[in-house]
Parts: C-alpha cells; structure tokens; sequence
C-alpha cells in the first residue's frame, strides 16, 4: 500500500547526539594532529580567511564539528579552503591549521 | 638587627618591607628606577572598586618614608646570592637574606605588528589609556572625543607567536575597567570589547561584568582580532570572527585600545642562574612548591613576593608581601 504524502515530515534532530556520533574518525585525526585540542575558539583563523570572507566556508566550525563526530559534508567544506595558510600565521596556539584542513580531507574523503 | 635586601621598590616591595620593619628587620629596597613605585605609577584608578592607584600607592610610600626605610634608586641588581646582592655599578650589598620583588615587564604591543601599534596613531594600549586618564585628557591622536572604541583582549597573553602562553589574568577585569571608563567619559560612544573567553576570578569582578553589559551597555564580542588597517579618514579598520554566530566581522573605530598582558623579566633568567633559581617555562620565577612555600624559592635564604613568580593583582600582591615577610622572620630566626 502506497503511503499518501500529506505533506509532513519530521525534521531530524539538530542536535549534536554524543551518544550516537562515532568518534572514531575524530580520534584518528587527533591522533595524527593532537595540537588540534590546544584550540580555544577564537575565530582568528575565520577571521583572516581568504574563502570565508568570500563564501560560507569557516574553518573554525569545520573542524570543531569534525572533533565531535559531524562529517557529514566536512569533506567538501574543506575544499573550499585555497590553502593559503593566513590562519596558521594567526593561530594564538600555534596549531598548523593548513595540515588541519588537509587531515581532514585526506581522512574524511569518503563520508 | 638583621638586614633584608628587597630587590624592587613596587607595592610588593614596599609592603614586605614595611612587613620586616614591624618584625625589627631592617629592610633596604634597591630600586632601578629613578622613583620608587613601580608599576602602578602612573595608573590611574584599580578594579573592581575604581579605587584611585594614588590611594594605595601614596599610602604605602607614606609610610615606607615614616619608618624611614631605605630606598635606593638607580640601583639595578644584577646578581644576587642569599647574603648579597650586586648591583650593575659593581658595588655589593650585603644583608641576611633577599627578596626578589621586580615584578613584571609590560608586553611590548609592537611586537604584535597586525594590531599596528606604533604604526597607526589610533591605536592604543591599556597603559596608555590608564595614563591618558590619570592626566585627565582621553582623546584619539587628533585630540578629538572618539566616537567607537574597540577593546581587544589577550593581547601578548595566551599566544604562541609571541612565546606568551600563559594568561595575564588581571587583562579581562582591566578591559572591563576602561571599557566602562570610556563610556563614562564619552557616554555617547559605542564600546566594545573583544575577547577570546572572559576571566572574572576576583571578588567583584563578575558583578561589575554585568555591569558593563547590563548597564553601560558595552558589547562583548567572543572572537579575537585577527588583524588592524587603516581607513583613508584615519580611523582603523578590524577584522574579527564573530565566533557565537561563525560569521567574520569588521568594523571601523576611532579608537583601538590593546589589552596588552604581562610577561617575564628579561633578567630573571640572569638573576636565576646567578642565584640557582628555578625559572618556570613561562620566564617567571618559580616558587619552591605551589602551595605550602610559595613565598620561597629553591634557594634557601632568598624569597619572592608579587608579580615576579606570576601574574597577579594589586590585593593578592599586597597579601603575598606580608606572608613572605612572615616567611622571612621565621627564616632570620633560625
């Protein structure tokens, strides 16, 4: 039996669920670049970047989205990073944010 | 009577040694400045009471002069051992035991060149604000009342370029200070303030936060600013991420003020190697242990009180000095 469309849907949950979220790609990443945890969120990086004073790419959200289990669609955000490196000439903690962007396209090529 | 040597005339070094002279320790400060004071000469008024620093500072010096402590100006100590101390001119001074009370050395804001101190005119530091004020004449370089003024927090604290990885602490509560000072000044203006996170420890200090946000109606932004320009009308154009709502972020203001932090002193590395002091990895001096002798150092005889070990405020100073004056007394008597 066909399922009449009513025209509702149930919107998925906003929520970042830890319990549901498999880390493990995130464990990886910080494994290879545990620097990556010294972030304290500033937004110097977004800031200076070159793509997102252009489009809505920020790599702050990027990657602290990654660090808790969101991948869905990391891996094209990243591409819109032109590698430029302005972000690691600012980063207070002196994370090389460019390897950043790198690791987690390398990593996350297939989610 | 026994002799203590209290290297640094600042509020530490003043109140260990008002401290010894009630005990019947004769105390001597050399000071390497032409004026005893230290730093909080030419500040104008302290967090969170908005206390003036002249009450503070003038009363220590009152009665640092009624009980006719020696204070030795131009006096730059170079090496020091528990017994002795030598100054630069190569004479030596003896006594039966050192505190070492020179402070800190304020963040030099040039070295952050993309805030673009010493390059634009309008850009400022916190020191340079508190001593506007404490002249009774805040203007930009103009000499014109601003209109928009930005704060910036963290500025030579917690950054790895600049090989200041630890927090200045009293920077946020000082930023929150001149924050509401301005608006006072010129209540028509827009103020806001930049900060990576917001660091309230003291008594008072989150109180008079919200004060500022609820009643003075300054903006805090979370995000740090990456960068500073100049407008063509000689305002300065800052770049920021707003990071609570991930957008970038610019504006221009008449007024860029740097919150610049506190660092090391150059010399406590001679000094330590000088005396077989431990030095943390942040330059500060560092204390024979956290918590039980904090006033000591690893040298037996020789003792720290104030801002040379760790940034601190005035009240945490000013009660360091009098427990390390303890610590020395029981130290003299054995």
């Amino acid at each position: 039996m066909a399922t009449i469309d009513f025209g509702y849907t149930i919107s998925k949950p906003r929520a970042i669920d830890l319990d549901r979220n498999n880390l493990r790609k995130s464990d990886e990443i910080l494994r290879e670049m545990p620097e990556l945890q010294a972030c304290i969120g500033c937004g110097s990086c977004t800031a200076v970047c070159t793509a997102g004073s252009l489009t809505t790419f920020n790599f702050r959200k990027v990657h602290t989205l990654v660090r808790r289990g969101e991948y869905q669609g990391a891996y094209e955000e990243m591409n819109k990073c032109m590698l430029c490196g302005k972000c690691r000439l600012v980063c207070p903690r002196g994370i090389n944010t460019r390897g950043v962007a790198l690791l987690i396209k390398r990593k996350l090529g297939d989610f | 009577m026994k002799k203590t040597i209290i290297i640094g005339s600042g509020v530490a070094g003043m109140q260990t040694a008002l401290c010894l002279a009630e005990r019947g320790i004769e105390p001597l400060i050399i000071e390497k400045e032409s004026e005893p004071g230290g730093k909080l000469r030419g500040w104008h008024v302290l967090f969170p009471s908005f206390t003036p620093a002249e009450e503070v500072l003038g009363e220590l010096r009152h009665r640092v002069r009624e009980q006719g402590i020696e204070v030795m100006t131009n006096a730059e100590a170079v090496g020091l051992t528990p017994q002795s101390v030598t100054l630069a001119d190569g004479r030596q001074l003896t006594g039966d035991a050192v505190v070492l009370t020179s402070g800190f050395t304020l963040f030099d804001a040039r070295i952050k060149e993309e805030y673009g101190y010493g390059i634009y005119d309008n850009v400022f530091t916190s020191a340079d604000i508190e001593r506007m004020m404490a002249e009774g004449r805040v203007t930009k370089a103009d000499g014109t009342a601003p209109q928009r003024i930005a704060f910036l927090h963290c500025v030579g604290s917690r950054d790895e370029k600049v090989c200041q990885q630890h927090c200045s602490r009293v920077c946020c509560i000082t930023g929150v200070k001149q924050a509401m000072e301005m608006k006072r000044l010129f209540p028509g203006a827009e103020v806001f303030n930049f900060y990576m996170d917001i660091r309230m420890f003291g008594p008072g200090y989150e109180e008079m936060y919200r004060e500022a946000q609820q009643r003075c109606n300054i903006h805090f932004v979370r995000g740090r600013i990456s960068e500073a320009a100049p407008t063509l009308d000689g305002r300065v154009q800052i770049k920021a991420e707003d990071t609570l709502t991930g957008r970038p972020l610019r504006m221009s203001v008449d007024m860029l003020v740097l919150l610049v932090g506190m660092r090391a002193n150059d010399d406590n590395a001679s000094l330590a190697a000088s005396a077989g002091l431990k030095q943390a990895p942040s330059g500060f001096l560092e204390p024979r242990d956290l918590f039980l002798r904090s006033t000591e150092s690893s040298t037996e005889g020789i003792f720290y009180a104030g801002t040379v070990t760790a940034p601190k405020n005035i009240g945490e100073t000013l009660a360091e000095a009098s427990a390390t004056a303890d610590a020395v007394a029981k130290f003299l008597e054995k």
